[in-house]
C-alpha cells in the first residue's frame, strides 16, 4: 500500500526516524525541542479538505494499520472513491456525519514531523458553519485555504478568507488542491494565483503562499510533486515546519498577563496565577495592576521545580509582588510604564453564534481575559455580507451573521485591540438565562466618549430627596400578561399610598408608547429597548426620591433583570401579576386576545410570543383568588414594611 | 532518567510543544478552580490519569491540589494500579475517594459473566452516582482526543445534562481560551484538560518529568492466557481459566490499563520509558485496540458518552 501511494517519490526527511531504532535516547532528546503549531484547514466537501488532512496524518505516518484495515474496509463500504481509499473517512467523527457524508463541527486532529507537532482544527465550509469556522480559526497560527483546481476562486473561498483575515491569522496558504483533474497545468494555477491576488488585496491581505497539490495522490503534500517541476516552492508540510507562530509575534510586545486564580495555601504566600499573553517577566520588574493602576515589582516566579528567573509569553505562571497590592481574578497586570487601556466603550466585530438572534440593549455577559463583565450591544452599525463583503444595514444579528457594533460594559475593563493582542481583544458573550455562548467579539478601539462622559458630582443627592419625602425611594415594578390586571391593581396601589402622604408615580405601558417610546414596535428587540429605556426612566425618578410604579408585560427575564441590576440593591420590587393565560384571554379588556388569535396582531405575548415567568419576584398576586383590591392591599403593605 | 523539567529554565525564545500543551492543561484547570463550586479530579490510575495530575501539582504549586481525586473503581483494576492509586494521592496530598457501585457489588457483576453490562454499571453508572453523591459540579477527566473519533469532537468543557448526558450537536463553541464555565441548575461539566495531547505526548512528558506510573506500563515475564485474539494477564485468583487453558509466562506489558480481564497486553522486551517509547513509534498498531470495549460495535465510544460514560 504504502508503496503504490508514494511510488518512490518519498522524500527522505519524512521517513520514520532512524535514531528510533538506533538511539532512542538520542531521539528523545531531539524531540524534546519540537516546536507546536496550530493550525485550520478551510473548505468546502467538494474541495476535498477531509482527503488532505487524511492525507496529511498517513504520509507522517499517523495510521496504523489497524485504522487502516477499518479504513480500507469502511472505503470499499461507504467510500466515494470507487474502492480506493477514501482518506476522508478518517476524520469524519461523528456517526451522524458519516451518515450524511459532511463533517458538522469543530473536530481537532494531531500529527508530528521530525520538527514540529500539529493541531489541525478541521471545520466545516458551508456558510451555515461559519460559526465553527471562527471557533477553529481562532486558536489557529495558520490558515489552509483549500481551492478546488477546476472550480477556481468562488463565493465561499472569499467567505473563508474574509474570516480568516477577521480572526487575525497571518500566515495564509493557498492550497490549490485537485491539480491532477486539470491535467497539472501551471496555466491554471497562475490564473488562479492571479485571481486571489487581487481579492487578497481587497480585503487587505498582506501575503499568502499558493502551492499546487492534490490532497488524492499526494502531489506537494509531503514529497515534491513530479508532475509538477515547474513549482519550485516548499511543499505543504515543509512550509508547516517553519511557518512562525504566533507566541513568538507576542513575545515583543510589553508583558500582559490576566489573572486567574489567586494562590493562598497559607499567610505567608500570595501568589497571581496566568497565562502570561504577551511579552517577559522577571523577577525585579516594575509592573502595574489594571484597572486600579497600583505598581509594584515582581518578587518571584515560584514553580513546581523551583524559581524561575525569567518566563514568557504562552507560559502559565504564578508570580509574586514585593507589596501587598490588591489584585484579584479579572485584573491584568502590565509592564509599569507600557499599561494598557482601559474602557468601558468599545466598537467591536462580533460574530453571532447562537440560534437566537441579537438583542440590542439586552445585557448580556462578557468574558473577555478572565474577566467576565455585563455588557450591552447597540444596534449595528452595519452588517457584513461573508459572500460579498458588502455592508449592509442592519436591526439586528442572526446566527452566523457578523457585523460591527458599540458595546458599553458595566465597568471599565483593560483590553488592547484585538489585532494587537487577541488575549486582551477577544471576546465572547454569553446569554444570562441559557448561559449559552452566543458570540464571539473582536475589539477594535475604544470608543472616544467613554472617556469623556463624567457623571456630573450633585450636592442635593438621591438620599436627600428621599430624606425630604420622609420615604424610602423603591420602584415596584409590576409583569405579567396583557389583561393580567397589572394597570387595575397598580392603579389602586398609587391610590393608597397617595392617601398615606407618599410620594409617587406611576408609570404605564400605554402610556410612555405614545410618547417616549412612540419609535418602538413590539419585536423581541423593540420590546428590550422599551424596557431599557422605562428603567433608566425608573431609576431616575428614585434619585429624585420617588415611590415608582410600573405597569409593563415585560416579558423576558432578562430585562427585568437588567432594570433589577440598575437600581440599589432593595430598591427593587418585582412583582408577578399572576392570572393564567385562559382568564386573561376571557376578560380581554381591550379585545387584544382576539385579534391576536385571528392573526391581526402579531408577537402578542402569550399567543406568538413567549413570557418569561418570575423566579426572583418578591411578591406573587393571583388574581382568581384575589380581588384587585385585595391584592392591592397586600402590595402596599409589602412596600411599607420594606 | 533525566530530571530536567518542560519549564525549568527556560533561554530559548520559542516554547517546544510539551511547554505549549502544559501552559494549556494549567491554564485549564485553574478556569475550573477560579470558578467551580465542588471541582473534583477523576483518577484511573492509568498513564494519562498519571500525567494530569502531576500538571495539577503544577498548576496549583505552592498549595496542594484545592479537590479531591475520584477512582471510580470496578474491583477489577490489576493490583499494581491500587497500590500506585493509593500512592500518588498521598504524595500529591490529596483527597482519595474511591467509589464501588453498590448495586454491582450486590449483584456480583462481572467482566467474566456480564459483558458489557460490566462497564456499564461499574463505570458508567458507578461514575454518575458518585457525581450525584458528593454533589460534584466539574469532575477533569484524563480523555484526549487522538484516542477516538468522538473524542476528536468533544469540547475541552463538556457539559452533561442533570442525568449526565452528552449532547454532541448542542456543544458550545470554545473560542480562543475562553471557557464559557457558566452551567444551568443540575448541570455539571466534565473537564478534559489534556485533550490536545498525544499518546507520545504523554510518553514524552513523563519521561521528561519523571513521573512515576504502574509498573505494568513495563514489560516483565508475567502469566497470561490468550482468548479472543487478546493476550489476557491472570493478575489474581478470580481468573476462571477455560478448560484446556493453563497460564503462560510471557514478556508483557500494557499500553492501557483497565480491568485485567478486558485489557490486552502486548509481548514485549521494552523493560524502560525509553524503550515503551521507541516501542511506541515503531508499532504499527493504535493504542485502544488493546481495550475490548470499543469493539462492542460500530460508533460505540460516541454511544456510551452520551450515556454518560467519561
Amino acid at each position: 500500500m504504502t508503496t503504490e501511494m508514494n511510488a518512490g517519490t518519498q522524500n527522505p526527511v519524512y521517513v520514520t526516524d532512524a535514531l528510533i531504532a538506533e538511539d532512542i535516547d538520542a531521539y528523545l532528546l531531539k524531540h524534546q525541542h519540537k516546536t507546536m503549531l496550530r493550525f485550520i484547514t478551510c473548505g468546502s466537501v467538494d474541495d476535498g479538505k477531509s482527503t488532505l488532512i487524511g492525507r496529511l496524518l498517513y504520509d507522517t505516518k499517523m495510521i496504523f494499520e489497524d485504522q487502516l484495515a477499518s479504513l480500507e474496509k469502511d472505503s470499499k463500504a461507504v467510500g466515494t472513491q470507487g474502492g480506493e481509499i477514501d482518506f476522508a473517512l478518517l476524520v469524519d467523527g461523528l456517526a451522524a456525519e458519516r451518515e450524511q457524508g459532511i463533517t458538522i463541527d469543530v473536530a481537532y486532529r494531531f500529527f508530528a514531523t521530525e520538527k514540529r507537532k500539529f493541531i489541525v482544527a478541521d471545520t466545516p465550509g458551508h456558510e451555515q458553519y461559519t460559526r465553527n469556522m471562527v471557533t477553529g480559526a481562532s486558536t489557529a497560527d495558520l490558515a489552509v485555504i483549500l481551492i478546488d483546481a477546476r472550480q477556481g476562486v468562488l463565493t465561499q473561498t472569499r467567505r473563508h478568507s474574509y474570516l480568516v483575515q477577521l480572526l487575525g491569522i497571518r500566515n495564509v496558504v493557498l492550497a490549490i488542491n485537485k491539480m491532477d483533474l486539470v491535467g497539472y497545468s501551471q496555466e491554471r494555477f497562475y490564473e488562479i494565483v492571479k485571481d486571489y491576488s487581487h481579492f487578497a488585496k481587497q480585503i487587505g491581505m498582506e501575503a499568502f503562499l499558493p502551492i499546487p497539490i492534490s490532497g488524492l495522490k499526494g502531489d506537494n503534500i509531503a514529497t515534491k510533486s513530479h508532475e509538477m517541476s515547474w513549482y519550485q516552492g516548499p511543499t505543504l508540510l515543509q512550509h508547516l515546519e517553519e511557518a512562525p507562530i504566533n507566541d513568538t509575534r507576542m513575545l515583543d510586545q510589553s508583558f500582559r498577563m490576566a489573572v486567574q486564580w489567586v494562590n493562598r495555601p497559607n499567610l505567608d504566600f500570595r501568589g497571581f496565577a496566568g497565562q502570561i499573553g504577551a511579552g517577559v517577566v522577571r523577577p525585579g520588574d516594575a509592573i502595574r495592576v489594571l484597572p486600579s493602576g497600583k505598581t509594584t515589582t515582581v518578587k518571584s516566579i515560584p514553580t513546581f521545580d523551583g524559581d524561575l528567573d525569567q518566563a514568557i509569553a504562552g507560559q502559565s505562571v504564578t508570580l509574586t509582588f514585593a507589596d501587598e497590592i490588591d489584585c484579584s481574578r479579572g485584573d491584568v497586570i502590565v509592564q509599569a510604564d507600557a499599561p494598557c487601556e482601559v474602557a468601558d466603550q468599545f466598537e467591536a466585530t462580533v460574530v453571532w453564534m447562537d440560534e437566537h438572534a441579537m438583542l440590542p440593549g439586552r445585557p448580556y455577559l462578557l468574558k473577555i481575559g478572565t474577566q467576565t463583565v455585563t455588557a450591552t450591544v447597540t444596534e449595528p452599525k452595519y452588517e457584513v455580507n461573508v459572500n460579498t463583503l458588502e455592508h449592509l444595514a442592519s436591526k439586528t444579528l442572526g446566527l452566523n451573521a457578523i457585523g460591527v457594533v458599540n458595546i458599553s460594559t458595566d465597568r471599565a475593563i483593560p483590553f488592547e485591540a484585538y489585532a494587537t493582542n487577541p488575549d486582551l481583544g477577544g471576546f465572547i458573550l454569553i446569554d444570562r438565562m441559557t448561559n449559552a455562548t452566543v458570540a464571539a467579539g473582536m475589539i477594535h478601539f475604544a470608543l472616544r466618549r467613554s472617556q469623556n462622559i463624567h457623571w456630573q458630582a450633585v450636592d442635593v443627592n438621591r438620599e436627600a430627596h428621599a430624606a425630604l419625602k420622609n420615604q424610602k425611594a423603591r420602584v415596584v415594578w409590576f409583569t405579567g400578561l396583557s389583561g393580567s390586571g397589572k394597570s387595575t391593581i397598580a392603579n389602586l396601589v398609587e391610590k393608597k399610598l397617595h392617601a398615606l402622604g407618599k410620594h409617587t408615580f406611576l408609570l404605564d405601558g400605554d402610556n410612555v408608547r405614545h410618547g417616549l417610546n412612540r419609535d418602538l414596535g413590539f419585536t423581541d428587540a423593540d420590546r428590550v429597548e422599551n424596557i431599557r429605556r422605562v428603567g433608566e426612566v425608573a431609576k431616575l425618578m428614585t434619585d429624585a426620591g420617588l415611590i415608582v410604579l410600573t405597569a409593563f408585560i415585560s416579558p423576558f427575564r432578562s430585562e427585568r433583570r437588567m432594570v433589577r441590576d440598575l437600581m440599589a440593591p432593595g430598591e427593587f420590587m418585582e412583582v408577578w401579576v399572576n392570572t393564567p393565560l385562559e382568564v386573561a384571554e376571557a376578560r380581554d379588556v381591550k379585545g387584544l386576545y382576539k385579534k391576536a388569535r385571528s392573526g391581526q396582531l402579531k408577537n402578542f405575548t402569550g399567543i406568538d410570543s413567549p413570557y418569561e415567568a418570575p423566579e426572583l419576584a418578591e411578591l406573587t398576586v393571583n388574581t382568581v383568588e384575589l380581588t384587585a383590591e385585595e391584592a392591592a392591599e397586600r402590595i402596599v403593605q409589602a412596600i411599607l414594611a420594606g | 532518567m533525566t530530571t530536567s523539567s518542560a519549564t525549568a529554565g527556560i533561554s530559548q525564545a520559542t516554547l517546544t510543544h510539551l511547554q505549549r500543551l502544559e501552559a494549556e492543561s494549567i491554564h485549564i484547570m485553574r478556569e475550573v478552580v477560579a470558578n467551580a463550586e465542588n471541582p473534583v479530579m477523576l483518577y484511573s490510575v492509568g498513564k494519562d490519569s498519571a500525567c494530569m495530575l502531576h500538571l495539577a501539582k503544577k498548576a496549583f504549586y505552592p498549595a496542594p491540589p484545592p479537590f479531591p481525586l475520584l477512582h471510580v473503581d470496578t474491583t477489577w483494576k490489576f493490583r499494581a494500579m491500587y497500590d500506585l492509586r493509593d500512592k500518588a494521592a498521598k504524595d500529591a496530598g490529596m483527597d482519595l475517594i474511591v467509589h464501588h457501585n453498590p448495586e454491582a457489588l450486590e449483584k456480583g457483576i462481572n467482566p467474566f459473566d456480564h459483558g458489557p453490562l460490566h462497564t456499564d454499571m461499574w463505570k458508567t453508572e458507578g461514575l454518575k452516582q458518585a457525581l450525584t453523591k458528593y454533589d460534584f459540579d466539574v469532575a477533569f477527566g484524563g480523555a484526549r482526543r487522538d484516542e477516538e473519533k468522538s473524542r476528536a469532537k468533544e469540547r475541552v468543557f463538556s457539559f452533561r445534562s442533570a442525568n449526565h448526558r452528552w449532547d454532541p450537536k448542542n456543544q458550545r463553541p470554545e473560542l480562543w481560551k475562553l471557557y464559557n464555565t457558566r452551567k444551568s441548575k443540575g448541570e455539571s461539566i466534565r473537564v478534559f484538560p489534556i485533550s490536545n495531547w498525544t499518546e507520545l505526548d504523554i510518553w514524552q512528558y513523563i519521561h521528561l518529568e519523571g513521573i512515576e506510573i504502574v509498573p505494568l506500563y513495563f514489560s516483565e515475564p508475567r502469566p497470561t492466557v490468550e482468548r479472543n485474539g487478546l493476550l489476557l494477564m491472570v493478575d489474581d485468583e478470580r481468573f476462571p481459566l477455560l478448560p484446556g487453558e493453563t497460564p503462560e509466562m510471557r514478556s508483557i506489558r500494557f499500553r492501557t490499563l483497565g480491568c485485567y480481564p478486558l485489557t490486552g497486553a502486548v509481548e514485549s522486551n521494552a523493560r524502560t520509558l525509553p524503550e515503551v517509547i521507541q516501542e511506541m513509534l515503531l508499532t504499527t498498531t493504535s493504542e485502544r485496540q488493546g481495550r475490548a470495549i470499543d469493539h462492542d460495535q460500530s460508533a460505540s465510544m460516541e454511544k456510551k458518552k452520551q450515556e454518560g460514560y467519561f
